[in-house]
């Protein structure tokens, strides 16, 4: 990425799909650096601000793999309007644990979650049109539009995402080495 | 008293007849990335992660014999480039679900991964569907880690000598599997004592009810990484010698 004029501030937003919201949380453990990085950024929309849908900005943050129809949408929206879009997390780099379920029928996932598991009275597959149905696999966000840079790890560390994030923002290629790399 | 020698990046590093690159190389504690090569056992190159260019050619380290005079490039952009796309190929083929494997921390496909700093997998997950085998009072096997280093075949059948594991299969849908009528580990005379159960560079052969024992930060590849173990190696032989 060029180095960015420090002029203005730039607008960074977050999501997270089929994520456990893990990643977000790694990211607040940046601590008290997370007052620096609000004189040098913006939130759009992100799970921590209410701002509903995403509007253009220069840098995306996707927790999560796409596990049903909505997320691929949100996915969609980032893309569009992220210069960088950023996959985090052990989820968004391969489908991480959840695409441990890959391997499995989905009709008979929900049919033991909502009709036969233990304890179920009455059971019904939700059917809500409301609800995004469910993809029959998990899969990693790369595979459904382009990615410029992967943070791994289940999740990566606060220094490990300050690290990539100022790398980036001082227009540095992002580089992480021992001990910030790590996939667990 | 003329010792032949190779070039390897630049350095001179002494060999002895019918050496490979790879053993003089780790004679002297120089680190070429591996992952079917142990010491051990016969080399048979088929990970070629080892990949190195010997006069000009790419050639992998763990067969290629030394020669003298031999100009050999390891260390470069290139062959690590390379490298990081058959690692990413590695991961993309199995289930690497690091977050949940016992072997995090202590698995040279994933220290070998850091090194090369491969932050992603690149190409489509092909999410393989091998049941475990868990019939073994000892051990646990999980086929969708397997790099088919053979590392475990070799073990079984040369020191062990029971020949427990096989490749079958061919292309992609090459797996390991037990030599037994049944395919159950429990069905042969596989045990923990055995070789073969300790030489897995991945997360495939685990002994049960033993993962997790070692504190984050202190495990093998959390302490240092994979190719500074190799070189501090050297640094500290050097001075014992002096
Ligand atoms: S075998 Fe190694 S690379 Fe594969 S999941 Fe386990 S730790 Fe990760
Ligand atoms: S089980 Fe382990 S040692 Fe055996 S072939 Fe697979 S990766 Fe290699
Ligand atoms: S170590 Fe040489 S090919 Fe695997």
């Amino acid at each position: 990425m060029n180095a960015v004029p420090q002029s203005r501030k730039l607008r960074l937003a977050t999501t997270s799909l089929a994520g456990c919201f893990g990643c977000h949380m790694a990211f607040l453990d940046i601590d008290e650096r997370l007052l620096e990085l609000l004189e040098r950024v913006e939130f759009d929309r992100s799970p921590l601000t209410d701002i509903k849908t995403c509007g253009p900005c220069d840098i995306g943050l996707v927790e999560g793999g796409i596990c049903n129809a909505e997320n691929i949408h949100v996915l969609q929206e980032f893309r569009r309007n992220c210069k960088v879009l950023i996959a985090i997390g052990a989820c968004a780099v391969n489908g991480g644990l959840p695409a441990q379920r890959n391997h499995l029928d989905l009709g008979r996932c929900l049919q033991e979650v909502y009709l036969t598991g233990p304890g179920i009275v009455n059971g019904q597959v939700p059917n809500d049109p409301e609800l995004p149905l469910p993809l029959d696999k998990v899969h990693p966000i790369h595979e459904i539009v382009r990615i410029d840079y992967f943070i791994p790890g289940c999740p990566p560390s606060g220094d490990a995402i300050w690290k990539f994030l100022t790398d980036l923002l001082d227009g540095r290629t992002p580089r992480l080495g021992h001990p910030l790399l790590h996939f667990d | 008293m003329n010792q032949p020698s190779i070039l390897l990046d630049g350095l001179p590093v002494p060999f002895v007849d019918g050496q490979t690159i790879m053993d003089a190389a780790m004679a002297a504690d120089i680190f070429i990335p591996h992952l079917c090569h142990h010491p051990e056992f016969k080399p048979q190159g088929s990970c070629k992660l080892c990949t190195v260019k010997a006069n000009g050619r790419y050639v992998s380290a763990c067969t290629l014999p030394a020669r003298d005079g031999m100009e050999v490039e390891n260390n470069s952009p290139d062959l690590n480039d390379k490298r990081r796309t058959l690692l990413q190929m590695l991961f993309v083929e199995g289930n690497h679900f690091c977050p949940s494997c016992e072997k995090s921390g202590n698995c040279m496909l994933q220290a070998l991964a850091y090194e090369l700093e491969m932050l992603s997998p690149h190409f489509d997950q092909f999410y393989p569907n091998r049941p475990v085998d868990a019939s073994h009072p000892e051990v646990l096997l999980d086929f969708n880690r397997c790099i088919l280093c053979e590392l475990c075949v070799r073990a079984s059948r040369d020191l062990d000598g029971k020949s427990v594991f096989s490749l079958s299969g061919r292309g992609i849908t090459k797996h390991l599997i037990v030599n037994a009528e049944s395919g159950r580990l429990a069905d042969t005379d596989f045990s923990w004592a055995d070789t073969a159960a300790h030489v897995c560079p991945v997360g495939v052969i685990l002994k049960k009810r033993s993962g997790f024992a070692v504190p984050i930060g202190k495990r093998r590849y959390d302490v240092e990484p994979i190719a500074r173990q190799v070189e501090r190696l050297a640094a500290r032989r050097a001075d014992e010698e002096s």
